[in-house]
């Protein structure tokens, strides 16, 4: 069904979808959007649709997995069987499980453990349509539905993907070039903290490819969490409306 | 050395609020000598202490506190309590039942039942064991009557008012007596359901417009347009 | 990564990092002792037992045949499982793969197959109908720390030590010959953890390191000094120079164990 192109980037140095290599793709982010959680928060990052949950902090179930001295994060990462174009079954796949793991340390630097021992804070994570970098954009999700739910946190915790197609390192990959590219390099990131939680590669890099694939993944996070903090502010900010 | 907000700014967790000279309040956290917000909220300098006053946040139970919270589970000497808030909370069948406690005999469903609302006050709470109740003082005790709201917590003390203006104003204008759980759980009892919604009402729209101005003026208009006629006669007479 | 160490064996790993030690009077940067044997399990195609210090891990391989995927129809194929067995300590739990061992399957399988270590082309036995399957099956024999490492170095030297079948396509049908082929490789990648533990970054931590590190990064590289794999794993993080320290850690180790180990 889909055709593999013979370049993914043209000589003007423009991408399958248009974009040149330092370019993210169109985001588009919104907190509070599920009234039964404790926090919540949509994400759109290219064609990527993500509805992310928090629940917490309250009473672990089951109990004998509270700890005595400090607060227990859970988080599910899962993708719905629409989600990709050919479809996945509901049953969690061995890689939803160690998303699920990595996406949950990727959070876990941004919390105060100890303030809150024997409780747990558990975060959902639905992927409804999926196209290239869905862990970095649940990460994003993620975090502005925990702050949602008012869990205090050290910073935001951002996320953005950077790799390698044809020779050239880009920014933000989309599905194909995921899938055809020769390199992905997700990274999350605490742009006030300086701080790496989540950093995974595959493909082949040579160091200073490395190097240049985490600066630029970098930036593209610094730039998602511009908007992290508007989307965390206007759900607040609505209400001064009412006044003017 | 430098604080970098303005009065009143909202601000989201991680940023950066002061450095040096200033202390750490609520909803802040200090690294590398620096103060950082840890909430969403809005941001204040109390002399030199940062506070931020959240504009999401969780009850967090604190001794002497009153609350109000529905019983879950009838144990075997008390009850399991919701108290909207990270931990459950206990109340024991020896501070309820003023006589000695027989295991055999009681039967504590009798007393409060799973789903009975209490208005308690925290007897004792610390972070290594779930938060005890009491009900052993005047005005606490099982509800029999009237409608519960829930509010974000951090907004009782918007709802109370500067020594209590507001929530004097609202049971006033509204004939209701109402209780202010600090865990943001109200209690609203009025005479009649009409005034009991206009008190809520009221207390919704101090809860969504908490952080602008000129909120005690629109109040005591919403409170003055929506007093049914019937009542104003009432009161004359 | 908490409970099993008690605080004062805390201050003391601490206090010997400061001075640039540990426990075991290595460096921050050696590894332990390392044992490879292969070819201990005779009815596996390929097979490797490792000790790296205490920890142990067997990996045993199986060649099947079955069908390409569909948009790789002349590559064979190659999965990794692993199994933290019970045996190997006492918080491992018997029961279907949990996070854990999901992870280290995961993170074993990236480093073979980006590195293309396994010349899957030449697996190929009919075009989109058959071809050879390499079931890599990691077990962990026992836990005494950086399971990550120990199941790499384990996993590769297994894979050196397969043979294929001989086989031949008569009448469309086929038919397993006499003898064996090695299985084609064309390349060794190596993974190098490293714990961080005050800020300071230990190679192949042990187990007492383990429970007190508070994040861990893995970095599988080839013989051309390029990166083919990566995975943080723990609770906490890894400033930007801290990452690019690491990735030179893991390069020369690598080297270092590749002329060790001749590959």
């Amino acid at each position: 069904m889909n055709e593999k192109p013979d370049k993914l980037i043209d000589k003007k140095g423009i991408r399958g979808d248009g974009r040149k290599a330092d370019e993210l793709r169109p985001l588009k982010l919104q907190v509070g959007v599920l009234s039964n959680a404790d926090g919540s928060a949509y994400i759109e990052h290219g064609k990527n649709k993500i509805l992310a949950a928090a629940f917490g902090p309250r009473e672990m179930h089951p109990k004998h997995l509270a700890q005595p001295d400090k607060m227990v994060l859970r988080c599910r990462y899962h993708m719905a069987p629409f989600s990709v174009q050919e479809r996945k079954s509901p049953a969690p796949s061995r890689r939803e499980v160690e998303l699920s793991k990595v996406i949950k340390e990727s959070l876990e630097p941004a919390l105060f453990l100890e303030l809150y021992p024997r409780t747990g804070v558990d975060v959902f994570v639905e992927v409804l349509q999926a196209d290239g970098g869905t862990r970095c954009a649940s990460i994003t999700a993620a975090a502005l539905a925990i702050a949602d739910a008012g869990v205090p946190m050290k910073d935001l915790v951002v996320a953005c993907a950077a790799g390698k197609v044809d020779d050239t390192v880009v920014l933000d990959l989309y599905d194909a070039e995921d899938k055809l590219g020769s390199a992905d390099v997700p990274v999350a990131y605490m742009p006030n903290l300086n701080a790496v939680t989540l950093l995974q590669m595959d493909g082949i890099l040579t160091p200073d490819e490395f190097e240049k694939a985490v600066n630029m993944a970098m930036d593209g996070c610094k730039k998602i969490y511009a908007m992290q903090k508007e989307a965390l502010k206007t759900k607040y900010m609505v209400v001064k409306e009412v006044e003017e | 050395m430098p604080a970098f907000f303005e009065k009143k700014q909202l601000v989201t967790p991680g940023e950066l609020l002061a450095e040096g000279d200033y202390l750490p309040g609520e909803n802040t956290y200090v690294e590398n000598g620096k103060i950082y917000a840890s909430r969403i909220g809005l941001v204040d300098a109390d002399n030199k202490k940062v506070n931020v006053v959240a504009l999401r946040a969780f009850y967090v139970p604190k001794t002497g506190d009153i609350v109000i919270g529905t019983v879950v589970e009838v144990g075997f000497n008390g009850w399991t309590v919701n108290i909207e808030a990270p931990y459950t909370a206990l109340l024991r069948a020896s501070d309820v039942l003023s006589r000695p406690f027989k295991p055999q005999n009681d039967e504590l469903s009798a007393v409060l039942n799973a789903g009975d609302l209490i208005v308690a006050k925290i007897a004792s709470y610390d972070r290594a064991h779930d938060p005890q109740l009491t009900v052993g003082e005047p005005g606490l005790g099982k509800i029999t009557r009237g409608q519960i709201l829930r509010v974000t917590p951090t907004k009782i003390p918007r709802i109370i008012g500067r020594k209590g203006s507001m929530i004097s104003m609202i049971k006033q204008e509204t004939n209701c007596q109402i209780i202010l759980g600090l865990n943001g759980v109200i209690l609203v009892t009025g005479k009649t359901p009409e005034e009991e919604e206009i008190a809520i009402m009221a207390i919704r729209k101090i809860e969504e417009e908490s952080h602008t101005s000129g909120l005690t003026d629109r109040i005591t208009q919403l409170l003055k347009e929506k007093k049914p006629a019937k009542l104003e006669e009432n009161k004359i007479e | 990564m908490s409970s099993l160490v008690t605080k004062v064996r805390l201050r003391q790993i601490e206090a010997l990092l400061e001075k640039g030690k540990r426990l075991d009077d290595r460096s921050l940067t050696d590894y332990r002792e390392i044992k490879i044997e292969q070819g201990i399990i005779e009815k596996a195609e390929g097979s490797a037992r490792v000790f790296l210090g205490k920890t142990e891990v067997l990996v045993g391989v199986k060649v099947e045949t079955g069908e390409p995927f569909p948009d790789t129809p002349k590559e064979g194929v190659m999965t990794v499982n692993a199994e933290l067995v019970p045996l190997a300590s006492p918080n491992f739990e018997p029961g279907p793969p949990d996070e854990n061992s999901i992870e280290l399957a995961r993170v074993v399988d990236r480093g073979i197959r980006e590195s293309h270590s396994i010349d899957t082309e030449k697996l190929c036995i009919e075009e989109g109908k058959k071809v050879f399957v390499v079931f890599v099956d990691v077990y962990v024999l026992n836990h005494d720390g950086n399971l990550i490492d120990a199941s790499a170095i384990a996993a590769i030297a297994a894979l050196m030590n397969t043979k294929m079948p001989n086989y031949e396509i008569k009448d469309g049908e086929l038919k397993i010959k006499q003898g064996y082929t090695p299985l084609p490789m064309k390349s060794h990648p190596i993974t190098v953890t490293m714990g961080k533990i005050n800020n300071k970054l230990v190679v192949d931590p042990w187990l007492e390191e383990e429970s007190v590190m508070d994040s861990r990064i893995s970095l599988a590289t080839n013989e051309d000094g390029n990166i083919c794999a990566i995975q943080k794993g723990g609770s906490s993080y890894f400033t930007p120079q801290q990452i690019l320290e690491a990735s030179k850690i893991a390069l020369d180790k690598a080297a270092e164990l590749r002329k060790k180990l001749n590959w």
